[in-house]
């Protein structure tokens, strides 16, 4: 039987692989039209939209589709591919935010911008994987292949100290991340001999506590994957790497892979593990409520924008555990619809971060933005709308969000995580509001900025050019635009919200229907 | 026709957005203007008769999670949107005469706070009162922290915090009450029609009742919750403090009466006492406080505390009358507490300062002026011919039945009532003028709104009716709720 089978050419469903075909092949375009030189930019920025658009209209045309791929590894549902259209939505949205970015711009090699966008692709294809991922194997590469790239992106800025600090510690902490996981996947498939998720299901039965090897297994697993999200109590890399990473990569990075992450967290919990549910949610509601307050807490003293929304999302990532806890499928489409209205309020808000880090010589200091509601109305509203909508205050889709992730989990039983969220939205208003009384209320932050640290030069030696990292006083048209469009977004789904929760609805049967 | 009243004011003020800043103003006047109109409307076409909701609208709006776009009004919701109306009309008005720096962000942001009030007042969807109701938060904080004096920010912060932190618990136990609800239904609603339909066991009424009190009595202020109240009143800008006073607190009481009564009757009942004293206390801090102060919005600020514990009682008087003295009551000090922050910041231009021991004699050229504080003065303590004084004799009239003692004790809040406003009056009106300041008759850029205001007051001292006629049959509803809850208890005890 097995012989017979390995003689037949094997049936490759290439519509269902389609959006992971155009990503890899993007990938390699984007990396060769890299070395074209002065044009370089344009060529690869339009490569890469053509490539996003081709994968994200795949997906859209595979949505609602349902099967198994490459003998099970992968899983065609609609959990993946939102999860996949999210990340490919950032990874559009970082492409204009990179021009003139140092690490692409001003690159020692010949196709910085190539490189750029070539490892920003190789990293979505990764969340694409994840996203599908059914089997342990493809788990890990998939996370693997998710966070390479990213290390690389995260020191790309050469000639910023902490850009290279930012890089080699994410690298460190990601690889030990990656080990804990990867022995907990080892334990797992010990104990329950499968590498599928539908076979692990059947192998550990309804109990985790009577077999230690599963038990061991899982709690390095969770570990591994709480280390990716940043979910408090192994976040501590997360607000250097942010504040240190060249400003599109962490816009990338905060949403797109916690899109990524957590429908492999989804999947694995509730398709593998889901007979055992009463053993791992009380588990996971106490590491979504440390991380509600410990990143809320933690926000509350940052001056640096870009430390402060490392620990919001720190925060953010609580309240959508939360949605896993709930194991229910409203909780599955509460997180996808949380995750896809965090992609729109925290783009805006990085991208207008990014903005004023080229305007002015104050980084991402929350002195950079004082003054802009007089001074700028157009990029203030933006970052006032990501706020308010990070707060989950009503009329942005933030409040939608927090609506359903508190419905997921009172009708789950978990009423005191639903508190939890409320209590900790409470505990963000101080800082989310600080930044917005920043922009309206104080006056513009006048006297000369002195180079922070973080933009300090390096020697020539070491390929210092001599410039700071931003440029004072350049306006940048197409990423405001981009900025709107989300802004609007957030506004236009916290009112309509009807567009946005049809997107999601399947995500929560998709679950069901794998092992159904 | 409700859809109207909720668009005009957010259409009028995204669209005076995009204008030209010479036009912001009177656009956004004459939007709250056809607001007010379109109130006045809907109270013509009241049906006085009917107890359930009028000129309904039911629309989908997210059906996944059970939430409806509903709408509705009934003689409670009827005048309290109709002062919203007012009031807004005049705050624009006022502000449009001494153009705000900033003017388009400045209506905007008063726009959408009508926006919001009206919401809070017309929904009939548990889920959208809690959405407006945190709403309404959002423009008064940029409001008071963009436009106000002193320490602006950290007023409007701590009253964001202090204020959400209710408003959150809400949110919570709003899905709470539904999700349980549904438990028994078979299918998710947030409907208040729904809610009450299914009231929910006694046990998990407690807690949920808490959390919607909560929000409610930080809203009001009342005694414990008030720690916002002193900052954002002495930072908050004039015209916006008229509003924050006098329509915001109403919100809260109103949501008591709309929410809480009718969907936790058992909780109501149990915890009835507690709220009372509650109530009661806010009356004699309040005045007590009142009296205190020398800064002329923390009086007035204070006063408005004794005013909402008199509202808190009637509510929770658990009676028709005393609730309908409620309803009175709460558009009776709208009504009036307006004028006196406008009044204030007349006194407060021409003084130059919001210190009551550094004013006085402003009547002696001002004879019009002074007839129209003496006329707002002699409302807010309840003379006898104005219809505080109706709303608060019938309060104190459906307290007596039952709880007797804290109508007694009540009484002393009447009386203190008094002593502030006299105080307020005669300070800042008679006694001499201090050096340096000028008597002058306000402008008549203040008159065209403050007379307007005034003569509400006085239309209804001579014609109450108008409001407890058409109030009546709704409270009666709402109260009918709870009463109908405790009588299988209340006869099985009174019985032997």
């Amino acid at each position: 039987m097995i012989l017979a089978q390995a003689f037949n050419a094997p049936d490759v469903d290439y519509a269902g692989l389609s959006p992971i075909i155009a990503l890899t092949v993007g990938l390699v375009v984007v990396l060769l039209v890299g070395l074209a030189g002065r044009a370089q930019r344009a060529l690869v920025s339009a490569a890469s939209f053509i490539a996003y658009g081709a994968a994200a209209g795949l997906s859209i045309w595979q949505f609602g589709e349902e099967a198994d791929l490459v003998s099970g590894a992968l899983r065609l549902d609609e959990l993946g591919l939102v999860a996949t259209l999210i990340s490919i939505l950032c990874a559009v949205f970082v492409i204009p935010l990179s021009w003139r970015e140092e690490s692409a711009d001003r690159a020692p090699g010949p196709g910085g911008h190539g490189e750029f966008q070539a490892l920003l692709m190789a990293s979505v294809l990764g969340m694409a994987l994840l996203a599908m991922a059914q089997n342990l194997v493809i788990f890990f590469v998939g996370l693997e292949l998710l966070s390479v790239p990213l290390y690389v992106l995260c020191g790309s800025a050469l000639r910023r100290r902490v850009s290279l600090e930012s890089g080699l510690k994410y690298l460190i902490v990601g690889s030990l991340g990656s080990a804990t996981l990867l022995y907990g996947l080892a334990f797992i498939y010990g104990g329950s001999g499968s590498t599928d998720f539908t076979g692990i299901r059947e192998g550990i039965g309804a109990g985790l506590a009577d077999d230690p090897l599963i038990l061991i297994g899982v709690a390095l697993t969770a570990t591994g994957l709480a280390f990716k999200l940043s979910i408090a109590p192994f976040h501590q890399w997360t607000p250097d790497v942010y504040q240190g990473a060249p400003t599109p990569v962490t816009a990338f990075m905060a949403v797109a892979t916690k899109a990524a992450a957590f429908a492999v967290f989804a999947r694995f919990f509730e398709v593998a593990l889901g007979p055992a549910v009463g053993d791992w949610q009380p588990a996971l509601a106490a590491l979504a409520a440390v991380s509600i307050i410990v990143g809320n807490v933690g926000a509350l003293t940052q001056s640096s924008l870009k430390r402060l929304l490392g620990y919001s999302g720190i925060a953010q990532a609580g309240y959508m555990l939360a949605g896993i806890v709930a194991a229910n499928e409203a909780g599955i489409e509460a997180l996808f619809f949380y995750l896809s209205a965090y992609a729109f309020m925290n783009l805006a808000a990085f991208a207008v971060i990014t903005i004023r880090e080229r305007e002015t010589g104050f980084g991402d200091d929350i002195r950079s933005i004082q003054g802009l509601g007089r001074e700028r109305p157009i990029l203030a509203w933006p970052l006032t709308i990501a706020m308010l909508a990070l707060a989950g205050l009503p009329g942005t889709a933030g409040f939608i969000g927090k609506l359903y992730l508190i419905e997921a989990s009172v009708a789950g039983d978990f009423t005191w995580l639903g508190v939890m969220i409320a209590v900790g939205t409470m505990i963000s208003l101080a800082y989310y509001l600080r930044v917005i009384a920043a922009m309206w209320m104080r006056p513009a932050y006048l006297s000369d900025p002195t180079p922070e640290a973080h933009n300090r030069v390096l020697p020539a030696m070491a390929g210092g050019s001599g410039e700071l990292g931003g440029t004072p006083g350049v306006r940048c048209r197409v990423i405001l635009g981009f900025t709107l469009v989300a802004a609007f977004a957030t506004v236009f789904f916290g009112v309509i919200p009807s567009p946005l929760v049809d997107f999601v609805s399947g995500t929560g049967e998709s679950i069901t229907a794998s092992f159904g | 026709m409700l859809i109207a009243i909720l668009c005009v004011p957010i259409g009028v003020a995204i669209i005076s957005a995009f204008l030209p800043s010479r036009l912001v103003a009177p656009v956004s006047v004459l939007g709250s203007l056809v607001t007010l109109g379109l109130t006045v409307a809907l109270i013509a076409g009241f049906d006085p008769g009917v107890p359930g909701l009028q000129n309904v609208v039911d629309e989908a709006w997210i059906p996944g999670l059970g939430v409806r776009f509903q709408l509705g009004i009934d003689g409670i919701s009827l005048f309290l949107v109709a002062m919203t109306a007012l009031l807004w009309a005049a705050s624009f008005a006022w502000s449009a005469w001494r153009m705000p720096d900033r003017p388009k962000n400045y209506f905007l942001m008063l726009g959408i706070g009508e926006f919001a009030v009206m919401g809070a007042f017309l929904a009939q969807d548990l889920l959208l009162f809690v959405l407006f109701f945190d709403l309404m938060l959002v423009p008064f904080f940029f409001l008071v922290g963009s436009y106000g004096t002193g320490d602006r920010i950290k007023a409007t912060i701590k009253m964001m915090v202090y204020t959400l932190v209710g408003s959150l618990l809400m949110l919570v136990a709003a899905i709470a009450t539904a999700i349980l609800t549904s438990e028994t239904t078979g299918e998710l609603s947030f409907a208040l029609s729904d809610l009450r339909a299914n009231v929910l066991p006694e046990g998990s009424q407690d807690w949920i009742f808490w959390f919607f009190a909560a929000a409610f009595l930080v809203k009001m202020p009342s005694f414990p919750l008030h720690g916002w109240m002193p900052d954002a009143y002495r930072s908050c800008p004039l015209p916006v403090l008229a509003l924050l006073s006098g329509v915001l607190p109403k919100v809260a009481a109103y949501g008591f009466l709309r929410v809480v009564l009718p969907i936790f009757p058992d909780a109501t009942i149990q915890f009835q006492e507690l709220v009372l004293v509650l109530g009661l206390v806010s009356i004699l801090y309040g005045s007590a406080m009142a009296f205190a102060q020398t800064n002329v919005r923390l009086i007035a600020g204070y006063s408005s505390i004794a005013q909402l514990g008199f509202i808190t009682l009637g509510v929770f008087s658990l009676s028709s009358d005393g609730a309908n003295g409620a309803v009175l009551q709460m558009v009776n000090h709208g009504l009036v507490v307006a004028p006196v922050f406008l009044i204030i910041a007349v006194l407060a231009e021409r003084y130059g300062t919001e210190d009551l021991r550094e004013m006085g004699g402003a009547a002696t050229r001002a004879p019009v002026l002074a007839v129209l504080f003496l006329i707002v003065t002699m409302a807010t303590l309840a003379m006898p011919g104005s219809a505080n004084f109706i709303g608060e004799f019938y309060i104190l009239n459906g307290l007596f039945d039952e709880k007797t003692a804290y109508a007694v004790i009540a009484m002393a809040g009447v009386a203190m009532a008094a002593f502030y406003a006299l105080r307020l009056y005669q300070k800042t009106m008679h006694n001499r003028l201090p050096a340096g300041v000028e008597s002058r008759e306000m402008s008549l850029r203040d008159a065209s709104v403050l007379v307007p205001l005034v003569l509400v007051i006085i239309g209804t001292a001579l014609y109450p009716t108008l409001i407890l006629k058409r109030g009546e049959a709704s409270v009666q509803d709402k109260v009918g709720a709870v009463t109908a809850a405790e009588e299988p208890e209340g006869g099985l005890a009174a019985k032997p």
